[in-house]
């Protein structure tokens, strides 16, 4: 029973949320609504028991994607109020478009139950013993090590890329030239000069 | 009982929602990429939910590769953005037309 209600919570409140992230004026208002959608994502895939998967997507999307989100949206100076000039000339449209996506999710949802696919062999069955986080490392560290190893270089090469597009040298700043204060000797920098008494120094 | 469809259809729901993002948010490319992430977050509710109600780990592990992807893709989206608009000084995609493709 509080199963049942907390599914019901957590399916009602994603998808209120999903549709306020795309319906809100305020971008930082979009931004909050999606934070609110993935935790309660995070919740259903806690109820489908794996908790591993609902603490990665706190953790990776709260914590840093829609915080860089937020970071890009209150960085930029935008007018907001103009992009949306076209929103209600595209709405007619894009509900057609929505409806009859959805009808047709819903028509193979329908097709899927009626005649269910009997897997001849699970890939990797779940072992009840084992707590879901042991599992999956269990697997991610040995059969897909390379798809592991993968996804951390698709990462390097997003880091690598989002830092290249970003980066840009400034004019007129006064950087630390380090080989060039090597290479600068004593003879080039300190002369001795016999001074005579009683003449100022000429420099 | 909550059974496979209850999830399947509550992804669905989401990932229309992200599709309709896209289409009403024309101009908007912030919302248009948190329209994506709406998709992204969908298809991993699926793929959580065949992992658990088929007994199959491998779901799970895909879907940690969803969420590599996904954040990748937001980092270089946001970084196109920003360099757009320090050259343009406004973020309306739906007139770029600089490469006249």
């Amino acid at each position: 029973m509080i199963h049942v209600l907390a599914f019901y919570l957590f399916a009602i409140l994603v998808v209120s949320s999903g549709a306020l992230t795309i319906l809100s004026r305020n971008p930082v208002h979009s931004v909050l609504w999606l934070i609110l959608a993935f935790f309660n994502a995070a919740g259903l895939m806690v109820l489908l028991g794996a908790e591993f998967i609902a603490m990665l997507l706190v953790i990776v999307y709260v914590g840093a994607v829609a915080v860089l989100f937020l970071f890009v949206v209150m960085m930029l100076d935008i007018d907001f109020a103009e992009l949306r000039a076209g929103f209600v000339s595209y709405l007619p449209f894009g509900l057609l478009i929505a409806l009859v996506l959805l009808a047709e999710i819903v028509l193979g949802i329908g097709l899927w139950s009626a005649g269910p696919i009997e897997l001849a062999q699970r890939a990797a069955p779940a072992n009840p013993e084992l707590s879901n986080i042991q599992a999956i490392g269990g697997i991610l560290y040995t059969r897909y090590i390379f798809l592991f190893e993968a996804a951390g270089i698709v990462l390097l090469v997003a880091m690598i890329g989002a830092i290249v597009l970003t980066h840009r040298t400034r004019g007129g700043t006064k950087g630390q030239n380090i080989a060039r204060q090597n290479r600068r000797r004593p003879q080039d920098a300190v002369r001795n000069v016999n001074q005579p008494v009683g003449q100022g120094v000429e420099l | 009982m909550i059974g496979l469809q209850h999830y399947m259809v509550v992804s669905a729901i989401l990932f229309v929602m992200g599709v309709l993002g896209i289409f009403i948010n024309r101009k908007n490319v912030i919302i248009i990429l948190m329209a994506i992430e709406l998709i992204l977050l969908s298809v991993n509710i699926n793929l959580v939910a065949f992992s658990a109600f088929l007994g199959d780990l491998v779901g799970q592990v895909f879907s940690m590769f969803v969420l590599t992807v996904a954040a990748g893709e937001a980092a270089i989206g946001l970084a196109i953005l920003v360099i757009y608009f320090r050259g343009r000084g406004t973020i309306a995609v739906d007139d770029v037309n600089r490469m006249k493709g």
